[in-house]
């Protein structure tokens, strides 16, 4: 399939002529007729026709010099505004939400002659891990369609798998992009907090949220990250960091990077087949020059509560917005978990339970960013499991408030601090499901964190397979 | 400070009241419980040693981020896109549900 090429190789095929924008299209929409239905991976599919002639017009004004992402389909979770296009965030409060601008990510990538091809879905809101909290049905898994797709950027994950686009925007809170991107065995990335602009992508928790790449290779997301970062007048948290030329850094890996594990991400709880497939990883880098080293970060084991006090504030205030008068439907129209959120959100910070709650939070976020600076001055890059058990079945822990918390257990300490990190996949279970690890490296050290990932893909090929629900197609 | 691991219905009403959302008396009844249960996971926190421990709110560093009072005509919705999506308008305002009672 041509979609299983990087986008490197697109890049290359496509101005040697070897297939066309509307190749790439033509087989997207060939795999979305065929699976979409069955795993509900979109929102909105872009029609077909419109994209067509939008690949056409690619092809037409593409040069050597057009960006490497010109003329490639891609999705966007459905929580980026996108004109003329429903944004729904994955809920009926905003049936009928005609954005009425772009968000800053897809003006960038409509810039660079990227093709919209969907707008995917999700737990509504970002609420969940498993796109199983969506007014949409709920997003199954390509490797197991009786299991979920993990979350919150589930439609993106499932999409990319089965190669319904090349690329995709997730949104990372706390583990929104990695969670999908380990369950669907693609490469995601949650960026430092701010490095990437968030105009136009609607807010869960304001100082958690982040924008980013999702796809297939490390250097696949290292080409979309050089296009869509970089600070923006737009949003005022964006970060004035210079943006480093991501694909071009990705193969000076310099000597001696230590890789720290956290032995609090390694105890009882951690699933035997993630756990063994990790070490085994482990194994694989040290092969090729990385040295290991056992840390302790004792904070961790908190790192739930901080999370899920803090971002239920933020969402309950976020959230407060949306009430029906300028578009969409009423407050009622909100789900159960949704409406624990903010709940629990407006509880943390009422009167007499602020300094109890919130503000204790916010200390606690405090004792984190200095628990990451201690571990950093031990090694260079932290190494730890996405997720401490492979996806769920469908159903099964929707209904559960607790078990569907539990889920982001090693993915909820990253956003609180602002640390990038990269989820990538290192294996599948005995049942066939995917496994992923996730490299954290200090505030602005993509670079680091996308070569240490990409040499771990030059020597190792989970990251080529793909579920076997596609060789029932013909190509 | 309260250390509440169980909600009543009288602390649901409160609290769906603050955050205006609407809710019939099974959701209620189902939350009492819901709640407290997360409530125990959180107050985890409890635990730890916040002495003297500034709270943190956001992690750019950055500070007054401003830009020029200008207006940007290019950002500018009209009165028709601005009102495109509104179950509800009249002469080019939405309309909401009555605020003011008559005396």
């Amino acid at each position: 399939m041509l979609l299983d090429k990087t986008i490197s190789d697109l890049a290359k095929g496509l101005r040697k002529k070897e297939f066309s924008s509307v190749d790439l299209v033509e087989e997207c929409y060939r795999v979305i007729g065929e699976f979409n239905s069955e795993i509900n991976a979109f929102t909105t599919v872009v029609d077909k026709s419109a994209a067509l002639k939008n690949a056409r017009q690619k092809d037409a004004e593409r040069t050597n010099s057009s960006s490497p992402l010109h003329g490639l389909p891609f999705v966007l979770k459905d929580s980026y505004n996108t004109k003329g296009i429903l944004t729904s965030a994955a809920s009926h409060v905003l049936n009928g939400y005609i954005s009425q601008y772009n968000a800053t990510v897809y003006q960038k990538l409509l810039d660079a002659g990227a093709i919209l091809i969907g707008k995917m879905n999700m737990d509504a809101w970002g609420h969940g891990a498993t796109s199983e909290n969506t007014d949409y049905k709920p997003v199954k898994n390509p490797y197991d369609t009786s299991c979920v797709a993990g979350g919150s950027s589930g439609g993106n994950g499932v999409a990319l798998a089965s190669r319904m686009a090349v690329f995709g925007i997730g949104e990372d809170t706390g583990g929104s992009i990695r969670n999908p991107s380990a369950w669907n065995n693609i490469t995601g990335l949650k960026v430092t907090y701010g490095r990437v602009s968030r105009y136009g992508c609607i807010s869960y928790a304001s100082s958690f949220d982040t924008v980013g790449p999702m796809a297939k290779t490390v250097e696949d997301c290292a080409i979309v990250l050089e296009t869509i970062a970089g600070v923006d007048k737009l949003d005022a948290t964006s970060s004035p960091e210079p943006v480093p030329h991501y694909s071009k850094d990705l193969t000076h890996v310099s000597k001696d990077i230590v890789i720290g594990l956290p032995k609090e991400c390694f105890r009882d709880g951690l699933d035997p087949e993630i756990k063994e497939s990790t070490e085994t990883a482990i194994k694989k880098l040290e092969s090729l020059g990385f040295r290991i080293k056992e840390i302790s970060m004792p904070m961790l084991t908190y790192g739930l509560a901080v999370y899920y006090l803090i971002a239920p504030s933020e969402t309950s205030s976020n959230l407060g917005r949306y009430d029906g008068i300028r578009y969409g439907l009423g407050r009622e129209y909100f789900t159960p978990e949704t409406r624990r959120r903010i709940m629990i959100g407006t509880y943390s910070l009422s009167a007499g339970y602020y300094d109890a709650y919130y503000k204790k939070a916010q200390q606690g976020r405090t004792l984190f960013i200095k628990e990451y600076e201690k571990a950093f001055t031990q090694c260079d890059v932290l190494l730890m499991p996405v997720t401490s058990h492979p996806p769920t079945k469908l159903g099964k822990v929707v209904d559960d408030p607790m078990q569907n918390l539990l889920i982001d257990i090693y993915t909820v300490t990253q956003n609180p601090v602002g640390v990038p990190s990269l989820a990538l996949p290192c294996g599948f279970t005995s049942a066939g499901l995917p496994i992923g690890m996730q490299l954290v490296g200090k505030m602005f050290t993509e670079s680091l964190l996308f070569q240490v990932g990409h040499a771990y893909q030059q020597v190792t090929s989970w990251h080529t397979r793909r579920p076997s629900l596609l060789n029932k197609m013909s190509f | 400070m309260k250390n509440k691991t169980s909600f009543s219905a009288a602390d649901v009403h409160h609290i769906a009241k603050l955050a205006n959302i609407p809710m019939t008396a099974d959701e209620a009844e189902k939350l009492e419980k819901e709640l407290g249960s997360i409530i125990d996971l959180v107050n985890k926190l409890q635990e730890i040693d916040t002495t003297d421990v500034e709270p943190t709110s956001q992690v750019t560093g950055l500070v007054n981020v401003f830009r020029d009072d200008v207006v940007d005509e290019e950002r500018m919705l009209t009165q028709t896109e601005a009102l495109q999506n509104a179950s509800s308008t009249h002469d080019s305002y939405f309309v909401v549900d009555q605020i003011l009672e008559e005396e």
